[in-house]
């Protein structure tokens, strides 16, 4: 597929759920931001497996268990060379996104976050990069600090950035693509300032290493969490990315088989990198399933993505403030630079579990609710709960109107104009 | 869908609720909050020699949580808190006519349950298995 133009068409024919029906329609598929669709290539990758390979790795001098082995490593490989990491020994495998900030909060926070430290986090993060640190903070009696929000509600503030970095956080942790707003933050000059300011960061990748090219390096923080099933891979499967230094200098949380470089009945010491994060057997058809989805994402390109995915966004909030009773939250057309392939919105006089049903009805999956970001929607944009739809490079913009289509729908039989 | 689950009268209810609204001098009240949908409802009762008097509801959800709990509110009405205490999921599907299915079931069960969290509150009891599965 490569140097090839970009067809939403032959991409749609790789993912075998986009031909199947819901309720009797056409799957159209826009919860994206939960989670992604696999294309053949993930599922044979799987497949394969644990049809022709399936041996445990790091163990077995026989043929499958060095050729499991490989795949593992080659997972890492290709992972290190998609976010551009220093080495594979930086790339922690781990369940998911949120298991991954956990070994951060639990592991580097437990050492390194004392009584009276402040911990700052930015006011559009989701619970799985916001409680981690609520915990460590109470637990440490520790002080929990938030960047605001720009008077828009969809940018951080610089403002409120400046004077929270003034009380010298230990860590900054904040999300590079919000999953409420859309809003793709500016990670790379918060990671600066924080730096100057004494503070690590941590930025929750979920969901912009899906849908954009991710340079942690250029960025320079020192944690990336991401999640594989919504990046076309497998669920059960995330990783963290952390500056080797930073790993080197942190305890594992589990301990067992695997991570032990040596064992005598009184004495223990660790393996190297990234092993001696991840004690037990790994999970090796998740890894396979990862480096296939990254194997796909870089045959059509992230460029690509992202702009197929800023088009779809850009028709979709046209229609969408079209339609009278519609509210968009996050940036609008012209931050759409800044803004990744999801948006939540409201219909007037109609709850968002409503809206969501009717559609169902139609074939179309969206979300509906507080997207785990409680204190995003409930306190800063006043709303119970919110629509939300989210694109990925399958999604076409014929899908956006029956979406239209089944908001008229929804309008007729609550009786709004 | 099976069922449609915006029949006219479940969008009458959402429009023009029944029982909603606020109560003085209640003997008893619940708040419950469906934390999956940010719902959530107060059930006010009024009660007398153990018999329902009066109740009313106030709230925010979705056009089946509300409808369910106008007529839920309708249907208590007059009856003793043992007949309260004896209700359970099938009592709302009567109730609203229909099953809602699994992904809605809490949107239209969340009132009774509060409901019925009231009544054991009133008693000084604890609240029954039953109840906590609504
Ligand atoms: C911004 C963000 N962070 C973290 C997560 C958590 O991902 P996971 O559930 O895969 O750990 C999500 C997923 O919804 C997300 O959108």
């Amino acid at each position: 597929m490569t140097a090839r133009a970009f067809n939403v068409d032959r991409v749609r024919a790789d993912f075998p759920i986009l031909k199947t029906k819901m309720n009797g329609k056409p799957l159209v598929y826009l919860d994206n931001a939960a989670t992604s669709q696999k294309p053949y290539s993930v599922i044979d990758a799987i497949s394969n497996y644990y049809r022709t390979y399936n041996a445990n790795i790091h163990r077995g001098i026989y043929k499958i268990a060095e050729e499991a082995t490989v795949a593992y490593t080659d997972s890492k490989i290709k992972l290190e060379k998609f976010i551009n990491a220093n080495s594979m020994q930086e790339i922690v495998y781990t369940k998911n996104a949120t298991d991954a900030i956990n070994l951060v909060s639990l592991s580097w926070g437990g050492a390194n976050v004392g009584r009276g430290d402040h911990i700052l986090v930015s006011s559009m993060e989701h619970h799985s990069n916001l409680v981690p640190w609520m915990v460590l903070a109470k637990k440490k009696g520790a002080v929990l600090d938030y960047i605001a929000l720009d008077k828009d509600n969809a940018r951080l503030s610089t403002k409120s950035l400046d004077e929270q970095l003034e009380k010298r956080p230990k860590i900054v942790a904040v999300t590079h693509a919000s999953n409420v707003l859309g809003t793709i933050n500016d990670v790379k000059s918060i990671t600066r300032k924080a730096h100057g300011a004494g503070a690590m960061v941590i930025v929750d990748g979920a969901q912009s290493a899906p849908h954009m090219k991710v340079d942690v390096r250029d960025i320079d923080c020192d944690f990336f969490a991401m999640s594989a099933h919504k990046m076309l891979g497998p669920m059960g499967i995330g990783a963290l990315y952390a500056k080797k230094g930073i790993l080197d200098s942190m305890e594992p949380l589990i301990t067992g088989g695997d991570m032990i470089r040596s064992v005598t009945h009184n004495s223990y010491s660790w393996n190297d990198l990234p092993w001696k994060f991840e004690a037990g057997t790994s999970d090796v058809a998740g890894a396979v399933g990862f480096g296939a989805a990254i194997d796909y994402l870089n045959a059509v390109g992230m460029d690509k993505v992202r702009k197929h995915e800023k088009e779809i966004t850009k028709y979709a909030l046209k229609r969408m403030n079209e339609t009278r009773n519609v509210r968009t939250f996050g940036l609008d057309m012209k931050g759409l630079e800044d803004k990744c392939g999801i948006i939540a919105f409201s219909l007037k006089g109609v709850h968002p579990h409503d809206v969501s049903q009717i559609l169902d009805g139609e074939g179309i999956a969206i979300r509906a609710g507080q997207h785990c970001a409680m204190p995003l929607v409930t306190e800063i944009l006043n709303e119970n709960a919110l629509s939300r739809i989210s694109f990925y490079l399958y999604n076409k913009e014929s899908e956006v109107d029956k979406v239209i289509d089944a908001i008229d729908m929804v309008k007729k039989k609550f009786r709004i104009e | 869908m099976p069922i449609d689950l915006y029949a006219e009268d479940i969008i009458m209810y959402y429009e023009h609720p029944h029982n909603k609204g606020a109560m003085k001098d209640a003997s008893v009240s619940m708040h419950n909050e469906n934390a999956l949908c940010g719902d959530s409802i107060t059930m006010r009762l009024k009660i007398k020699n153990r018999i329902v008097e009066d109740v009313k509801f106030e709230g925010d959800g979705c056009a089946i949580s509300v409808a369910s709990a106008s007529m839920l509110t309708d249907f208590v009405k007059g009856k003793s808190l043992d007949e309260i205490e004896r209700m359970n999921v099938k009592s709302v599907f009567k109730i609203i006519g229909f099953d809602p299915g699994p992904a809605r079931l809490k949107c239209a069960t969340l009132s009774l349950r509060t409901l019925k969290e009231a009544a054991f509150a009133y008693q000084h009891k604890a609240v029954d298995a039953e109840t906590q599965t609504l």
